[in-house]
């Protein structure tokens, strides 16, 4: 199979209805288009970044592949189904993790949610012994087994519903920002996990996140989407160029004013030590360079890549900015 | 039978949860009990001034009550997962449901087992044996089975109620209180005679939520009373609540297939 998940022009259309000014009036109607013909394809085996700003389509996208969701239009096949066709044996193939919902029972031990899902899967008792035993020492969470959900911080509980997610052993695991709320260690724990399960395992993964890092350090391709529509499709790098600014200048410069040439942004300023924002295309550094030393004096500097977060917050920016 | 096994285990896992506030459980079925006794005190108290209704005793009355209760409570117990079910929407619960490798159906029943129900269970189980003690002919292993036929046929039409009810939170999460009347309201409309009531509302209980069938019909039958029915319909009246049940399921159906496409 080339591809394991294939969508086609894929468009949801919700009807919102608002009410009228009095009980009488008749209610306006209004179509929103969630999304609006997106197309891509995924290789088995893809780590795939599905990223945009809030409300642009990311959940629905992971609603329709899922198989919660029947779009209005377009098509979709995952391993050659069709998901909302035939959902009871699509979800025999996914996993999925929503960041700020438990999949698991409140009120009891974690290893009893386990079980139930056990035999909601049907799955065979040795097999799923051992592929327990395999995710409770990776994701280390042997201690936590015998409390009830309810009590387990975000973060452990985080961890629990990814076993919970895997316990089927689903070829595609879709991610929906799994590491919000999550403190520093549990994220870098969840990344170095998901990352292996991807490498070992060969499995797919489709993770939707607001955390530049995690995209950073997993995702190999980036779908960017807004406004229902799919806006990039490429690497990390692909991003950075298509927002602009690229390279970061770091430097300490002398007493006085600061002043910059064309096409470089201050980002941060705090008594000699200035940020500057630029891309090379449109403003060489040697040009700025030569420009700060000849104007303020430069006693250090280190031109770094652009922190990812700033990247894409500009590019929502514009993004707002183009639909307004 | 592999699904039977599995809908105890989740239900149990319900149970072991509600287990964790015991007093809350066990004053929950007393109040059920109690709260439900009264309505046949109710009906006694009526006896004791007049006798007789439209010609029925109060010990066949008190099998129609028996029935039409102890079959309201196992659907109560068993259904109360679909009770629930708005807020199963609200909270967005509803998609981990159908992430999930079983029908939807399955789920939300096994969801919730309502023990506390047991209340309505008790006084409805003592009124049918007391009702059936108080015979003067006695009953047939026959007719015992007769009834036993009804109260399942009683559980088959209210889960189907229940489903109606849960599948209109698809389509609005506001105001069921208007099934009430066909659930709550129905169950006291049939601890009576059917034949008391103006013909509208005993055709509408009869043809259209047929919950005569399942009690009024068959008793009538089994005492003799006249009727413009041939007396084997008496033994296929309970089939009705099995075809209701199917037609709730039906319903929950088209709703599952619209909150899919309208994402609620």
């Amino acid at each position: 199979m080339e591809h394991i998940i294939s969508v086609r022009d894929l468009c949801v259309h919700f009807t919102v209805r608002k009410k009228g000014k009095t009980m009488f009036s008749p209610r306006e109607k209004t179509v929103v288009r969630a999304l609006d013909g997106v197309s891509f394809d995924i290789a088995p085996g893809e780590f795939v970044g599905y990223i945009g700003p809030n409300g642009a389509g990311k959940s629905t996208t992971i609603k329709c592949l899922s198989g919660i969701l029947t779009p209005t239009g377009g098509h979709i096949a995952v391993l050659g189904r069709v998901p909302w066709e035939e959902r009871v044996r699509h979800v025999a193939d996914i996993g999925v993790v929503f960041g700020q919902r438990t999949q698991l029972w409140w009120d009891l031990p974690v290893e009893d949610s386990f079980e139930l899902l056990r035999d909601i899967y049907k799955l065979d008792r040795g097999e799923y012994e051992r592929t327990k035993a395999r995710l409770v020492e990776a994701i280390d969470i042997g201690e936590l087994l015998r409390t009830p959900v309810r009590q387990l911080s975000l973060g452990q509980r985080m961890r629990c519903d990814l076993v919970a997610s895997l316990l089927h052993r689903p070829k595609i695991l879709f991610l929906d920002e799994p590491t919000i709320g999550l403190d520093a260690v549990s994220k870098l724990n969840m990344r170095g996990f998901v990352k292996e399960l991807n490498e070992k395992e060969g499995t797919t993964v489709l993770l939707t996140t607001h955390d530049m890092d995690d995209v950073e350090t997993l995702c190999r391709r980036l779908l960017l989407i807004g406004h229902g529509k799919k806006l990039m499709d490429g690497t990390v790098d692909d991003l950075r160029r298509m927002a602009g600014t690229k390279r970061v200048l770091k430097a300490t410069v002398g007493e006085g004013k600061v002043t910059l040439p064309a096409g470089a942004v201050l980002t941060a300023h705090e008594g000699r030590r200035i940020e500057v924002a630029f891309d090379p295309e449109a403003l060489p550094a040697d040009k700025l360079v030569l420009h700060l030393a000849s104007t303020a004096g430069l006693t250090d500097m280190q031109v770094v890549a652009a922190p990812l977060d700033e990247t894409v917050a500009a590019l929502y920016r514009r993004m707002a900015e183009v639909e307004a | 039978m592999e699904s039977i096994k599995t809908y105890f285990l989740l239900a149990l896992a319900d149970l072991r949860s509600q287990m964790q506030h015991k007093a809350s459980f066990v004053l929950g079925a007393v109040g059920n009990f109690c709260a439900t006794i009264i309505d046949f005190l109710g009906i006694w108290t009526l006896f004791a001034s007049f006798g007789a209704l439209d010609g029925w005793t109060l010990a066949q009355i008190a099998v129609l009550y028996g029935v039409i209760n102890l079959s309201f409570s196992i659907a109560e117990a068993v259904g109360r997962g679909f009770d629930l079910f708005a807020g199963m929407v609200k909270s967005g619960d509803f998609d981990r449901v159908l992430l999930r490798l079983r029908g939807t159906l399955f789920q939300v029943l096994s969801s919730r087992l309502e023990l506390t129900r047991l209340g309505r269970f008790a006084q409805g189980a003592g009124v049918l044996i007391l009702g059936i003690a108080a015979q003067p002919q006695g009953m047939s292993a026959g007719q015992l089975g007769l009834l036993l036929l009804c109260i399942l046929g009683g559980v088959a039409l209210f889960l189907g109620l229940l489903m109606m009810q849960a599948a209109l939170c698809f389509w609005t999460v506001e105001s069921l209180e208007a099934f009430n009347v066909l659930t709550y309201g129905g169950v006291t409309m049939a601890g009576y005679p059917l034949s008391v009531y103006r013909s509208w509302f005993r055709r509408f209980f009869l043809y259209v939520v047929p919950l005569g069938c399942l009690n009024y019909l068959p008793a009538a039958v089994l005492f003799g009373k006249d009727l413009p029915y041939p007396a084997f319909t008496a033994y296929l009246a309970p089939v009705a609540g099995g075809l209701f049940l199917l037609l709730g399921a039906l319903v929950w159906q088209l709703g599952v297939r619209h909150y899919r496409s309208a994402g609620a």
